[in-house]
């Protein structure tokens, strides 16, 4: 079993779209699970972005999203993810990783908060551009908003937010074909 | 992710099964190109149909392993894509810089002798 670092938070309860309504404890730690969101604070490691992953997996397929689109979230989170412990917090282990989830009822929202330097979205190359495409790296952001419907990155000096949205009923499909 | 290889009228065919990600398949992808050059085998087939998840990590390897074989002389070909991994390199645009075929017996031919 991957071990990680969580601290859930309780938040306002709902009766819509419930997703879970329990606390279970892990060794000597609780979470605490509400019915809308979720957040917890995880170490900056390869572990805690395969947990961020599986957990939008999990929270993605409780919702009415298509089995696809459930595939595409989970690999948004992982994406903005790795780009939190690796290109962010660099893997420190002073720095942590913050990860909510939010049914909102019209959509899954997901913030995803590092401590590093701060990202600039005007920073980030076009990997699709010709001198790019053969890089080794740098299509990270650039699958995240081939995936979600809406993306917002936001420099904290220091550290990065990046908030995903996909909205119910709004399949990613027809974008990716658009890219065809 | 898995991987072991095998030889076909010259040709090293690599199958790849598992996940092709960061800290996972990538290293595990890298270190057998780096063998397989290292013997002298430059004629390179991933067979990806087994593989059922890339990332971005994933895909850069991919593309360090087409860039290292070609600047070494050699051919590195993709085999049997699966719907998601196809799905990436399309939205990447590496579907048309790489030489992706779904035939095995095709795929073997059209290494240059």
């Amino acid at each position: 079993m991957r071990q990680a670092n969580y601290r859930f938070h309780l938040s306002r309860q709902s009766q819509t779209q419930p997703w879970m309504r329990r606390c279970t404890t892990v060794g000597s730690e609780k979470r605490f699970m509400t019915l809308e969101r979720v957040s917890y604070t995880l170490d900056s490691t390869l572990d805690s972005v395969n947990k961020a992953e599986q957990t939008a997996e999990e929270l993605a397929a409780k919702m009415p999203f298509e089995e696809e689109d459930c595939h595409r979230i989970a690999m948004a989170v992982r994406e903005a993810a790795v780009n939190a412990v690796l290109h962010g917090n660099a893997y420190d282990p002073k720095k942590k990783m913050t990860v909510s989830f939010e049914n909102t009822g019209e959509a899954l929202v997901i913030k995803i908060v590092d401590q590093g330097r701060g990202l600039r979205d005007e920073d980030i190359p076009d990997p699709l551009a010709e001198e790019n495409l053969l890089k080794q790296s740098g299509r990270g952001i650039f699958l995240i908003r081939s995936f979600m419907d809406e993306v917002k990155i936001r420099n904290l000096e220091p550290g990065t937010e990046i908030t995903l949205v996909k909205h119910i009923g709004h399949s990613s499909g027809a974008a990716m074909e658009g890219t065809k | 992710m898995k991987a072991s290889n095998r030889r076909v009228d010259g040709v090293t065919i690599l199958d790849l099964s598992g996940r092709i990600t960061l800290g996972e398949g990538s290293v595990v992808l890298r270190d057998q190109i780096r063998e397989l050059l290292g013997k002298n085998e430059k004629k390179i087939l991933l067979n990806l149909g087994d593989v059922t998840y890339i990332d971005s990590s994933g895909i850069g390897e991919l593309v360090s392993a087409f860039t290292t074989v070609r600047n070494q002389g050699g051919e590195l070909k993709l085999l049997n894509l699966t719907k998601k991994v196809h799905d990436l390199l399309q939205i990447t645009k590496l579907y048309t810089v790489f030489d992706v075929k779904d035939d095995e017996a095709t795929a073997v031919k059209a290494f240059g002798k």
